[in-house]
């Protein structure tokens, strides 16, 4: 709750402004944006999510950094818990499975 | 330093513990709060203390909401959700928080209708789904979440949703963090200021600190070399004697803030004039209400709540270790009565309370310690 989630925006609702589909180490939801209107992000950008709500726009290193924080903290499990939730929908990703090779999708996408 | 190697960044880790060793000399003893749960959780995982020299003592400050939270705002809660026509919903972190007559996974074992939701938007969207029963969301949190509830109350009114509520626990920190300093036992140095709820608030709020009371206060990130680039800031400010907010964690935390969700808590909530915190009574302007404008959606206006009052046993010395008179396990009650299976006091109820925290790390750690070096 207090901890902050780094997510990456993959699409604005077409018909919703204020919602974005957002993918948090694979696990995809949608999330709201109506808190960062000032500063609206576009697919691509990275952002800090508490409790469904995008609460601030970061670098694609912060949003590493602040993964590997959540998982130093042994949060990861929690954390992904959380953003599966989102949207009423149930559990379809056993939170074991994610284990330390689970980094955001983006520094995956570095390496290559 | 037996943790250094464990760390992303060791040789910086080193350098950091270096620099806070040679500004801390011997000669003084230095108090620091972290304010924020968060951290809290982080000096006790990532081991910081066992890096830290003696004379640097972090008392461990009210920033965890579920640990702060009376245990009859729990009571109040389930009393709404008594009526089978109303569907508690809160986050999973309350669900293991005991009321006087349990907590809410105890009550929906009874056959209360309570439901987890991880954004205060699924509360409302539960409402959509069940236009039949009335949906009270119990909203807890200090300014990391208030927005988010501000803005699906807005939603509410704006679509005409009338079958939700919220029930409104959510608290800000720059009054705890008066009260501690107002307190006379009080013996704090410097500030380690929250991350993510500046995020929020931006760091201007902090300036009377650094203004009135005379004391530092650096905002930090989560980083074990966040923590401990802080310590060194602090400690500069100290041996300087100057007292100012600075901003450590500046690559998340605007000075400024998020104007939007400030704007969103401000149309939605006003101070209480008063609200009581566990283990640190009752505090002046420290808690959000609804306005008027959503008194439709407030659940303390729409229902009859029983306003009931449950004070923490007498032994339980959450006061005193808030305020950094007591460690955690100096506590009468701590290990003993007081566990994180069974709390007592409110330090024990979150593993982000700092109780909680010292009995998961430090407790276990001398226990393994003491059984390794009697055998």
């Amino acid at each position: 709750m207090c901890l902050a989630i780094p997510g990456k925006i993959v699409e604005i609702a077409p018909d919703n402004r204020d919602s974005a589909l957002v993918d948090v180490v694979g696990v995809r939801r949608r999330i709201d944006l109506g808190l960062i209107q000032d500063d609206k992000p576009v697919p691509g950008d990275w952002v800090l999510i508490h409790v469904g709500f995008a609460m601030s726009k970061i670098s694609e290193q912060d949003a590493t950094d602040q993964m590997n924080t959540l998982r130093m903290l042994g949060e990861i499990d929690g954390a992904v818990q959380e953003v599966q939730g989102y949207g009423l929908e149930g559990a379809q990703q056993d939170p074991q499975e994610v284990g330390q090779e689970d980094l955001p999708e983006a520094s995956q996408e570095k390496v290559q | 330093m037996k943790f250094v190697d464990e760390f992303r960044e060791p040789e910086l880790i080193s350098k950091a513990a270096e620099e806070i060793r040679h500004l801390a000399g011997t000669e003084r003893h230095y108090c620091m709060m972290e304010v924020c749960g968060g951290h809290t959780h982080a000096i006790y995982r990532f081991g910081l203390k066992d890096i830290l020299p003696e004379n640097i003592e972090l008392i461990h400050g009210p920033g965890c909401p579920v640990c702060v939270l009376p245990m009859g705002r729990i009571d109040d809660g389930l009393s709404i959700a008594q009526d089978e026509n109303v569907i508690f919903a809160a986050f999973g972190d309350m669900m293991r928080v005991p009321g006087t007559l349990g907590s809410p996974l105890e009550h929906k074992a009874r056959g209360m209708d309570v439901r987890i939701v991880y954004s205060p938007s699924d509360a409302l969207k539960l409402a959509r789904l069940n236009p039949e029963k009335h949906v009270m969301f119990f909203a807890i949190g200090f300014e990391t979440t208030a927005p988010s509830t501000a803005l699906t109350l807005m939603r509410a009114k704006a679509e005409g949703i009338r079958n939700f509520s919220v029930f409104c626990n959510h608290v800000t920190i720059i009054p705890a963090i008066r009260a501690i300093l107002d307190s006379p036992d009080m013996r704090l140095d410097a500030f380690i200021g929250p991350g993510h709820v500046s995020t929020v608030i931006g760091c201007r709020p902090y300036e009377w600190i650094a203004k009135n009371a005379g004391k530092p206060i650096v905002i930090s990130g989560f980083e074990p070399l966040d923590i401990l680039q802080s310590v060194v800031m602090l400690l500069h400010q100290l041996k300087k004697g100057e007292a100012k907010v600075e901003n450590q964690y500046k690559r998340v935390v605007p000075w400024e803030g998020n104007p939007a969700a400030l704007r969103a808590m401000n149309e939605v909530f006003e101070l209480r004039p008063y609200f009581e915190w566990r283990g640190l009574g009752f505090i002046s302007q420290s808690a959000l209400r609804l306005r008027d404008s959503y008194a439709q959606w407030d659940a303390e206006q729409r229902f009859s709540v029983p306003g009931i009052r449950v004070t923490d046993p007498k032994a339980a010395q959450c006061g005193e270790v808030l305020k950094g008179v007591l460690k955690p396990h100096q506590c009468k009650l701590f290990g003993r009565e007081c566990t994180p299976e069974r709390p007592v006091g409110a330090l024990m109820v979150s593993s982000e309370g700092s109780c909680a925290a010292y009995f998961n790390y430090e407790h276990r750690k001398a226990m393994v310690t003491g059984l390794t070096s009697i055998a």
